[in-house]
């Protein structure tokens, strides 16, 4: 019953990530992400990891991907524009990431050698539900609770101060 | 153990329900007057006065910063609500402090007119 739900989630979601790769227009690839990221979450949460199952939507594709809407809108980038168009043609880059992707490959396929998927990881069924990384989050850490706070308090600032800058 | 999700899933068919259904009713029963300005596809059919395609004020960005930073806060929400009552007076005074901190940016963002538009 559980795998009768994750492959569609599965496949649902690599489709959608192809089509963040193969969309022409940044907008549409942009969509696609924000579906991605939802059958991400639907898998987290077939996981019993339901606490990154709500971040996946709360924060990657509710706020970052309005982010990179934002980015996308204040590049203004055109489908005409000379500049991309060179750089779709562009050997070295192309010889560049065949060789990443490839080498990121071969770690994925050795990982997946190494480990023995017959004995996974022995962790409680309910390791990734929200009350028990509450229960870390607020008891065993909450230093970097509260520091997180701080670092939050930093970005406002930052991003404050960057913004209202008058350049004259 | 799927049995909880059942809730997820009546909720999940139901907005599909709803939003599909409203989408497939306008495009059935709407009236459909085809003509050259109201295919444009800026500015709601009314005339297009300048490209759609254009560089916007950062004030925007600024928005879409502090939504993130606010967004990041909520998250925390959901474990502590859980364990509200389990955490007692230490998680309340916890969480205080949290807010009080993320307080004093929002007083910043406030006083320097982050949130004022113009």
């Amino acid at each position: 019953m559980e795998l009768l739900i994750f492959y569609p989630l599965a496949g649902f979601s690599l489709m959608l990530a192809l089509g963040v790769v193969m969309n022409k227009s940044p907008i549409g690839s942009a969509l696609c992400l924000i579906g991605m990221m939802l059958g991400l979450a639907g898998i987290f949460a077939l996981q019993q990891a339901h606490f990154i199952a709500i971040l996946q939507v709360i924060i990657y594709a509710g706020a970052i991907m309005v982010l990179f809407m934002f980015v996308i809108m204040l590049l203004n980038l055109k489908g005409t524009d000379t500049k991309w168009r060179a750089r779709e043609r562009n050997t070295l880059l192309t010889v560049l990431t065949t060789f990443l992707a490839l080498g990121v490959l071969y770690k994925v396929i050795t990982v997946i050698f190494e480990f023995n998927l017959d004995s996974p990881a022995k962790v409680p069924d309910t390791f990734g539900t929200a009350a028990v990384i509450g229960e870390t989050l607020f008891t065993d850490f909450v230093l970097p609770f509260e520091v997180a706070s701080i670092l939050l308090l930093a970005a406002m600032v930052g991003a404050v101060v960057l913004a209202k800058t008058k350049l004259d | 153990m799927l049995d909880q999700y059942t809730g997820v899933a009546i909720m999940l068919l139901m907005a599909i329900g709803i939003a599909g259904g409203m989408v497939l009713m306008t495009s059935i029963l709407g009236p459909k007057k085809r003509f050259a300005d109201k295919m444009e596809p800026f500015e709601c059919g009314e005339s297009q006065l300048v490209s759609p395609r254009q560089r916007f004020s950062v004030k925007f960005y600024l928005v879409a910063v502090l939504f993130v930073l606010f967004d990041i806060e909520a998250v925390f929400f959901f474990p502590w609500a859980i364990l509200f009552k389990r955490l007692g007076v230490f998680g309340f005074v916890e969480m205080l402090l949290f807010i009080l901190i993320l307080g004093v940016g929002l007083m910043y963002v406030w006083r320097r007119g982050g949130l004022d538009w113009e």
